[in-house]
């Protein structure tokens, strides 16, 4: 499995991801101003800041060159995962339902939390089953997952009880597309792949569809 | 362009300075929002509309109005 990750002009989880990615397959940087998926099999957005995340966090980079591609793979049926701002530019692109709102407290949180495996059949889950605790770190300002109506399987990911620190809706951590093939999350399993950092969880998730 | 957050979605800014208000002073505030505000020089007012539903706002989360 090749996975591409984007970078974009603030991204700072991009290291992590290519990082986590290399553990279950290759991967190479892909550049916001590129229209080119490189022949990736797979693309992660990762988490940082995008193009200051003015106006909203997301919007602008949802514009880029990069995300016209990404938009297209992913449309055609193309793997993708976004964590965290990458969560927040696939749901501005209308790629994923919903939209990233600040946190009930306003305030940046850093915390570990376990978050509950809801769905396990699309190809980001398969390695885990459903009910499963995964540990992995968040770190976000704007957080709190919201969306109309009723998102059934569509959620993938819950916060387990005590953990949903940002007030998102229903307990929701991530979101998959309809089709099962994109999937958006705010924690970050890209910071736990390494035991020396206290969870290796996260490549449940990145490992899934290598 | 006035956007705010669309009634019914939880407004934490809006509560907060709801909160500080009566602090100050100033008693009898209610209903507190806090919005954004976009001015802009433009050669085609019809494609404002356009401009707010795809960029300026989210029209999931936020209201806007043109001015």
């Amino acid at each position: 499995m090749k996975f591409g990750v984007v970078q974009f002009p603030g991204s700072c989880d991009e290291r992590d991801a290519l990082a986590a990615a290399r553990r279950v397959g290759e991967a190479e940087l892909l550049w916001h101003g590129d229209a080119d998926l490189r022949g990736s099999e797979a693309v992660i957005v990762p988490g940082g800041f995008s193009y200051g995340d003015y106006l909203r966090v997301g919007a602008i980079a949802r514009f880029s060159p990069v995300m016209g591609e990404v938009a297209r793979f992913a449309r055609e049926g193309g793997l993708v995962l976004g964590i965290c701002n990458g969560f927040q530019v696939l749901c501005e692109a209308g790629l994923l339902p919903g939209a990233l709102l600040p946190n009930t407290s306003l305030r940046f949180t850093c915390r570990q939390v376990d978050v509950e495996v809801v769905n396990a059949s699309i190809p980001w889950t398969r390695g885990c089953e459903v009910g499963q605790r995964l540990s992995i770190p968040a770190k976000h300002t704007t957080g709190r997952y919201w969306a109309p109506g009723d998102l059934g399987d569509q959620v993938v990911l819950r916060y387990a009880p005590g953990h949903n620190f940002n007030g998102s809706m229903d307990d929701i951590a991530g979101v998959c597309n309809a089709e099962g093939n994109v999937l958006g999350l705010m924690p970050h399993p890209e910071h736990a792949v390494d035991i020396l950092t206290g969870s290796v969880d996260g490549l449940a998730l990145i490992g899934g569809p290598a | 362009m006035l956007i705010r957050p669309k009634a019914g979605i939880l407004d934490p800014q809006g509560q907060a300075v709801e909160r500080a208000l009566p602090a100050l002073g100033f008693e009898g505030v209610a209903n507190v929002h806090v919005g954004r505000l976009v001015e802009l020089d433009v050669d085609d007012p019809s494609r404002v509309p356009e401009m707010c539903e795809r960029l300026l706002a989210n029209p999931l989360i936020e209201d806007f109005e043109i001015e």
